[in-house]
C-alpha cells in the first residue's frame, strides 16, 4: 500500500514537471546539442544537405578573425560598462541610503532606468548621439560615425540602462549591513570615509560581485542597442559576438554561427563558474 | 524600498546639520538630473516640431513649438497600434505560460518525493546556462522547420518555461509549514487543490515578484522577436523601434514618441509593483 502511494506520488510529480521539461528539452538542450552538431558540419545554400566538416571547423572559426574580433569588441563593451556601472551604482546607493525627507522620490528616480528596455534606451541615445547634431555627440569621444569611437557611444547606453538595476541591488546590499557596526565604528573614531572603506565595502562585496557578474553576462549578450544604434558599424567596429551570431543564421554561415554560439556558451559558463568560485570563498570568509 | 536605515555619520562633528542636508540634497538633485537627462531629451525631441527644433532653434534642452499629436502619429505612421497588440499578446502568453509551468514544477520539487528529484532539479537549473543568445541559431532553425516564423507560437513557445520561476517559487513553497500539508491531506485535498487553495495564497509575494520579472523580460525582449519575424506585420513594439535608426532628423520625433509609448506600460507596472520588483531583483543578490 505504501509503495503504491509512493508510485502515485512519483507519477504526479512527473506529470507536474512534464510541461517545463518538455520546453527545456526542445528549446534549451536540443539546441545545445544542435549547435555542437551544426558546428561540425557545412550546409548547402538551402540548408537541405550537409557535409561533415569535423572539429577543424571549430579550430578555424575560434581562431579566426571573425570570432576573435567579435570577442574583443564584446570585451571592450564589458570593460567599458561594468566597472563604471558598479561604481555609479555604489555612488547612487550610498547617496540615497540616508533618512531624509523626500528620499523615496529620489530612490524612484534612481531606479527609473529599469523601465527603459534596451531598444527604448537605444532610441534615447540615438537622439542624443545623432552624428553632428546630437547633444552628446562630439568628435572627442561619443562619435557613432567614427570606427574608433562608436563603441563608447554604445557602451554609454549600456551604462545608463543598467543604472536602475545596479542601484536597486546595491541599495539592498547597503540596507542589509547591520546598524550597530557603524555605531561601533563611530565609537572607535571612524569617520564616514573610513567606515565606508573598512566596513561598508567589505560587507557589500558579495553583492557587488553578484552584480558585476550579472552585468558582465548582460554585456556578453548585448545586441539590441547595437542593432538599433549602429547596425554593427561603422566598418564593423561595433559587431559584438551576438551580433555576429545573429548574422550567421543563414545556411551558408550556419556552421560558423554555431561554433561561435558554442564559444559564447563557454565564455558565459566560465564567467558564471568564476563567480561561483569567488563567491563561495568570499561567503566563507565573510562568515 | 525601506528607508528605515540611517547611515550614521559623525553627527556632532563638522558642518551644522542644515548645511549638510542642503549639500546632500544638492548631490541628490545633481545625480537625479544625470539619470533623468536622457529621458527628458527624448520627451523634448518627441514633443517639439522637428523642423523648428533642429533647424531653427538648434536643439535647445526644452520643447519648442509643441505638437501633441505626435503620439497619434506614432499610431498612424509607425503602426504602433498593431505592434502594441502583438507585444501585449506575446507577453500575456509568455507570462501566463511561465507562471503555469513554474508553479507546477515548483510544486513537485517542493512538496513531492520522487526518484531523480535532485537530478531533475539540476537539469532545470542548468538551462540558466543556455540563454537565447547561445541557442539562437539552432532555435531559429527549429522555428523555421515548424513553420512558426511570423506567428504568436514562434514568438512565445520557447519561453513558456523558465528556471528562474521554478527556482523562486520553489523557494517560496519550501516556506509553507509542514503541518498545513498534513492538515490539507486530512481534509482530503488533492495536489492541485492544495496548490491552489494553500500553497499559492501563502506565497503570493514571491509569485508577484516573479510575475513582474517575467513581464519585464517578455515585454522588453528583442533578440528573439527580431530573429523570428521578418515582416513588419509581426513586429513587436521593441522591434518596431528599430525603424528609428533609418528616420531622418525631421521625422525622428515620431520614433521618439513611439519609444515613450513603449516604455509607458513598464513604467506603470513598476510604479504599481515597486515593492515586488525590488524583491524579485534582489532575490539571491543579498545574503540574509
Amino acid at each position: 500500500m505504501k509503495r503504491r502511494a509512493r508510485a502515485r506520488e512519483a507519477v504526479a510529480a512527473y506529470g507536474l514537471l512534464a510541461p517545463a521539461l518538455l520546453i527545456f528539452a526542445v528549446f534549451a538542450f536540443y539546441p545545445l546539442w544542435r549547435i555542437i552538431w551544426l558546428g561540425l558540419h557545412l550546409q548547402n545554400r538551402t540548408g537541405t544537405a550537409q557535409r561533415w566538416e569535423g572539429p577543424s571547423q571549430y579550430v578555424d572559426v575560434l581562431t579566426g578573425d571573425e570570432f576573435r574580433d567579435g570577442l574583443w569588441i564584446t570585451t571592450q563593451f564589458v570593460l567599458l560598462t561594468v566597472p563604471i556601472g558598479v561604481v555609479l551604482g555604489i555612488l547612487l546607493a550610498v547617496v540615497a541610503n540616508r533618512q531624509l525627507r523626500g528620499m523615496r522620490l529620489f530612490q524612484i528616480i534612481f531606479s527609473s532606468t529599469i523601465a527603459s528596455s534596451t531598444a527604448v534606451t537605444a532610441v534615447i541615445f540615438f537622439v542624443l548621439l545623432e552624428p553632428s547634431i546630437g547633444y552628446l555627440s562630439s568628435p572627442w569621444i561619443f562619435d557613432l560615425a567614427d570606427p574608433d569611437k562608436a563603441i563608447y557611444g554604445v557602451a554609454l547606453t549600456g551604462i545608463w540602462q543598467n543604472l536602475g538595476l545596479t542601484f536597486i541591488i546595491t541599495l539592498a546590499g547597503l540596507q542589509a549591513v547591520p546598524e550597530d557596526l557603524y555605531e561601533a565604528a563611530r565609537l572607535d573614531g571612524f569617520g564616514p570615509v573610513r567606515s565606508f572603506f573598512r566596513i561598508t565595502l567589505p560587507l557589500i562585496a558579495p553583492t557587488l560581485l553578484f552584480l558585476s557578474v550579472a552585468l558582465t553576462v548582460f554585456g556578453l549578450q548585448a545586441f539590441a542597442q547595437i542593432d538599433v544604434l549602429t547596425s554593427g558599424g561603422p566598418a564593423g567596429s561595433t559587431e559584438v559576438l551576438v551580433f555576429k551570431i545573429f548574422n550567421a543564421q543563414d545556411p551558408l554561415n550556419l556552421g560558423a554561427g554555431s561554433v561561435m554560439s558554442v564559444g559564447l556558451f563557454v565564455v558565459t559558463a566560465l564567467v558564471a563558474a568564476l563567480q561561483f568560485t569567488i563567491l563561495e570563498r568570499r561567503v566563507h570568509y565573510g562568515d | 524600498m525601506a528607508t528605515d536605515t540611517v547611515v550614521p555619520t559623525g553627527t556632532t562633528r563638522g558642518a551644522p546639520r542644515w548645511l549638510r542636508n542642503t549639500g546632500w540634497y544638492a548631490l541628490l538633485t545633481g545625480l537625479s538630473l544625470m539619470v533623468l537627462f536622457p529621458i527628458w531629451m527624448l520627451i523634448v525631441r518627441a514633443l517639439s516640431n522637428p523642423t523648428t527644433y533642429v533647424f531653427d532653434r538648434g536643439q535647445p534642452p526644452y520643447p519648442v513649438d509643441i505638437e501633441w499629436d505626435v503620439f497619434a502619429r506614432a499610431f498612424d505612421e509607425a503602426d504602433f497600434g498593431r505592434q502594441l497588440a502583438i507585444s501585449v499578446a506575446a507577453t500575456l502568453v509568455i507570462v501566463g505560460g511561465q507562471l503555469i509551468t513554474s508553479l507546477l514544477a515548483a510544486y513537485a520539487f517542493a512538496f513531492l518525493r520522487f526518484p531523480f528529484k535532485r537530478t531533475l532539479f539540476a537539469v532545470c537549473m542548468a538551462t540558466l546556462m543556455l540563454p537565447i543568445e547561445v541557442t539562437l541559431v539552432a532555435n531559429s532553425r527549429t522555428i523555421r522547420e515548424l513553420e512558426w516564423l511570423n506567428s504568436i507560437q514562434g514568438l512565445t513557445v520557447p519561453f513558456l518555461a523558465t528556471a528562474l520561476g521554478i527556482f523562486l517559487i520553489r523557494q517560496g513553497f519550501l516556506g509553507v509549514p509542514r503541518d498545513l500539508r498534513d492538515a490539507a491531506a486530512l481534509d482530503g485535498f488533492g495536489h492541485l487543490q492544495f496548490l491552489w487553495r494553500v500553497a499559492i495564497p501563502l506565497t503570493r509575494p514571491v509569485i508577484a515578484a516573479f510575475t513582474v520579472l517575467s513581464f519585464l523580460s517578455a515585454w522588453n525582449s528583442y533578440l528573439w522577436p527580431r530573429a523570428v519575424t521578418d515582416t513588419s506585420e509581426w513586429f513587436t513594439v521593441q522591434i518596431g523601434l528599430r525603424a528609428v535608426s533609418n528616420s531622418t532628423a525631421d521625422e525622428l520625433n515620431v520614433g521618439a514618441a513611439a519609444a515613450l509609448l513603449a516604455a509607458l506600460p513598464v513604467l506603470i507596472i513598476l510604479i504599481l509593483f515597486q515593492r515586488h520588483i525590488v524583491r524579485g531583483l534582489t532575490a539571491g543578490a543579498v545574503k540574509g
